[in-house]
C-alpha cells in the first residue's frame, strides 16, 4: 500500500497548488530540499533532539524533545534560546545611510538616539509591506537591521536597486551583509539574569529596543533588547565561530531552565504576543495602517512622507483603512490561516491570517483582517473551519500580556 | 491522516517546503528521534497511520501511537455523526494539534454506529491512550475484505521505520 494514503500536503497548500503554476512550486520544492542551508548550530540542534525541517531554504529545528506546548510555557516561565541565524543581518554605512533608509521605511530613523532601535516596515510604491524589520541606529553613520529569512533575496534586491540610484546621485551609503555572524534569540524572564553572567555591561541600563556593541562570553556581539515572543529578552548577533560556545554558555548558566526552542513554539509565542508573521499577517498588498502598525510610522514621517507609497499610507491614516488586522477568540477547532470570517448573517467580512491553540490561555486564538467598523473588541463573528461555522469574537491583542523591559 | 503544516500559509509564503510523499509533519533528521511507538497485535493498520480493531460485526478505528506522537498535544477532534457512512481511504474527520491540522482517513468502508463522545471534552485521550480511550469511531464494515489489504503490526512497524529513515 505504499504510495497511497500518504499524509498529504495541507489543504491550503494544495488549494494554492491548484491555483498556481504547478511547475514553479515543484521546482521551488525540489531546490529547497536539495540545497538546504545549515546554520553553524545545525549539528548542535540535532545532537539536542532537534527535529529539523526546511524553512525558508534553511534546515531549522521545528521543535526539540519538548512538545510545542511545553516549550511555549517554559519560555514564559523560564526562558528560551532560539537559533535565528537564518535571518539576515545587514549594516548600512555612510554619512547618508539614514536619509537613504528613510526613503524605504516608515520609521523616523533620524529621530532615533544612537544605541536605540525600533520595528519598521519596508514599503512598496503602493504602500504595501515588503517586509518588517528591526532597525537600530548604531551611530549616525551606521544602521544595523535584521530582515526575514524568507524575504532576504527580495529585500536585498530592493535595497540594492535603490542604493545604486541613490549613490549615482552622489549619496554616501554602502552595505555589509553579516553572513559572518550568527543570530541567537534569548527570551523569557531568565534571559537578562543569565546573559548578565556572560558580560560586564550592566544590562539593567539596557531597555527594550536598546542596542550595544559589547563583549559577551569573549566575543564582540551586537546586542539588541528585543524579540518575537512578547517576553523580555535579547537578540545577540555573534561571530559565527563563537556561536556554539555562546549557545552552550547561555544554556549552562541557566542550569537547564532556559531550553533550546524551535520554530513551532516561536510561532505560538509570537501569536500569543499579537505579533505579525510576514507572509501570513502582512503581505505585499497590506499597508502598515491596515496591519495595525500605524504606531511604527514616525510622527515626522506622517507629516513629511518621503517613503515609498507614502501617499497611500498617509491618506489611510487621515481617512481610516477599509480593512484592519484584529485578534479573535473562537470556539471549536483552532482557526487557521485562510479561514473565512463571517457576520451573523453568514456574509463574508474577512479572513484569518494566523491562528492556533494558545498553550498559555488554553483556548483558540487567531488574527485576521475584517472590514473597518467590524473591528471593535467584542464584535461577534463566525469563523468557518472545514465548512462549519463556529462562534468567535474580536479581541484586543496581545492575547498574553507582553513583558518588555521598559524604564518605569 | 493528511497533515497540514503547522502554519501552512507561512510555509507557502516563506517557501517552506513539505514533502508531499511524507506522512509526517516533522522529518526527524537523526535516528534517535525515530520513535519506538507502541504497535499492538491483533490490530490492522493503514499507511496513513490509523488502526482498526475488528471484533464480530464492529470495527473500531483510531489513530496510532506513532501518529499521536508526531502530532503532539491534540486540542480538538472533529468526527462524523452516527449513521453517516465512511469510505476506505477517504477522510472522515480531523484532528487539531498545537502545531497542525490533520485529516483522518477511514481504513475501511462502512456505516458509523458509534462515535467517541468523550473526545469532544477530552481530546487529549488520543495522546494518552491512542488504542483504547482515544478510539474515534465504531463502524459496521460494508466490505470486510478491505481489512485484508491493511498492514499487520509487523508490516506497520517496518513501514514507520522505513518512512522515518527516508528523511
Amino acid at each position: 500500500m505504499r504510495g497511497t494514503g500518504f499524509w498529504q500536503l495541507g489543504q491550503s497548500i494544495t488549494r494554492r497548488l491548484a491555483q498556481t503554476d504547478k511547475k514553479t512550486i515543484a521546482r521551488r520544492y525540489f531546490a529547497s530540499e536539495a540545497g538546504l542551508k545549515k546554520t553553524v548550530l545545525y549539528d548542535f540542534h540535532v545532537a539536542n533532539g532537534g527535529k529539523m525541517v526546511p524553512f525558508a531554504g534553511w534546515g531549522m529545528p521545528i521543535q526539540y524533545k519538548d512538545s510545542i506546548m511545553d516549550s511555549t510555557l517554559n519560555c514564559r516561565e523560564n526562558g528560551s534560546l532560539f537559533d535565528v541565524s537564518h535571518m539576515c543581518g545587514l549594516s548600512l554605512k555612510g554619512k547618508d545611510c539614514i536619509p537613504f533608509l528613510e526613503t524605504l521605511v516608515v520609521a523616523d530613523v533620524a529621530g532615533l538616539a544612537p544605541g536605540t532601535g525600533c520595528l519598521t516596515i519596508f514599503t512598496n510604491e503602493k504602500g504595501g509591506a515588503i517586509d518588517d524589520s528591526v532597525i537600530t541606529k548604531v551611530t549616525n553613520e551606521h544602521i544595523y537591521l535584521v530582515v526575514n529569512a524568507g524575504c532576504r533575496d527580495k529585500d536585498l534586491a530592493h535595497i540594492e536597486e535603490h542604493m545604486k540610484a541613490f549613490t549615482s546621485k552622489g549619496g554616501d551609503v554602502s552595505w555589509h551583509i553579516h553572513d559572518e555572524r550568527s543570530l541567537l534569540a534569548l527570551q523569557g524572564p531568565l534571559a537578562a539574569p543569565v546573559l548578565q553572567h556572560l558580560t560586564k555591561e550592566d544590562l539593567s541600563n539596557l531597555y527594550f529596543s536598546d542596542f550595544r556593541v559589547l563583549d559577551i562570553n569573549g566575543a564582540q556581539c551586537y546586542l539588541t533588547r528585543t524579540g518575537y515572543t512578547g517576553e523580555d529578552g535579547f537578540e545577540i548577533s555573534v561571530p559565527s565561530e563563537n556561536a556554539l560556545d555562546l549557545a552552550k554558555a547561555l544554556l549552562d548558566k541557566s542550569e537547564g531552565k532556559i531550553r533550546l526552542t524551535g520554530l513551532g513554539a516561536r510561532d505560538s509565542l509570537r501569536l500569543e504576543a499579537g505579533l505579525c508573521l510576514y507572509g501570513n499577517d502582512m503581505e505585499q498588498h497590506i499597508t502598515p495602517v491596515e496591519a495595525g502598525l500605524t504606531w511604527a510610522i514616525g510622527k515626522r514621517r506622517r507629516a513629511e512622507g518621503g517613503f515609498l507609497g507614502a501617499e497611500v499610507i498617509l491618506k489611510q491614516i487621515a481617512e481610516g483603512p477599509s480593512i484592519r488586522r484584529v485578534g479573535f477568540f473562537s470556539t471549536g477547532p483552532p482557526a487557521r490561516s485562510h479561514s473565512e470570517i463571517q457576520n451573523d448573517k453568514g456574509e463574508n467580512i474577512g479572513e484569518i491570517t494566523s491562528g492556533g491553540f494558545s498553550p498559555c490561555l488554553k483556548k483558540n486564538i487567531a488574527m485576521g483582517y475584517v472590514k473597518s467598523g467590524l473591528h471593535k473588541a467584542g464584535t461577534k463573528v463566525k469563523i468557518v473551519v472545514r465548512g462549519k461555522s463556529y462562534d468567535g469574537s474580536v479581541t484586543k491583542m496581545p492575547f498574553v500580556p507582553t513583558k518588555y523591559y521598559k524604564p518605569t | 491522516m493528511a497533515l497540514r503544516m503547522w502554519a501552512s500559509s507561512t510555509a507557502n509564503a516563506l517557501k517552506l517546503s513539505t514533502n508531499p510523499k511524507s506522512p509526517l509533519l516533522v522529518s526527524p533528521a537523526f535516528s534517535l528521534s525515530r520513535c519506538f511507538s507502541t504497535v499492538l497485535e491483533g490490530f490492522k493498520y493503514a499507511s496513513s497511520h490509523e488502526w482498526v480493531k475488528h471484533e464480530g460485526s464492529v470495527a473500531t478505528i483510531g489513530i496510532t501511537d506513532h501518529a499521536q506522537d508526531h502530532l503532539g498535544e491534540v486540542v480538538f477532534v472533529e468526527l462524523p455523526e452516527a449513521g453517516k457512512s465512511v469510505t476506505g481511504g477517504d477522510s472522515f474527520g480531523a484532528v487539531e494539534s498545537v502545531k497542525a491540522t490533520s485529516d483522518i482517513n477511514s481504513p475501511i468502508s462502512g456505516e458509523v454506529i458509534e462515535v467517541n463522545s468523550k473526545l469532544s471534552e477530552t481530546p487529549g485521550l488520543i495522546n494518552s491512550s491512542p488504542y483504547e480511550d482515544g478510539w474515534m469511531i465504531k463502524v459496521k464494515p460494508s466490505n470486510p475484505s478491505e481489512l485484508e489489504s491493511l498492514l499487520g503490526p509487523k508490516e506497520y512497524t517496518k513501514f514507520c521505520e522505513e518512512e522515518d529513515a527516508s528523511h
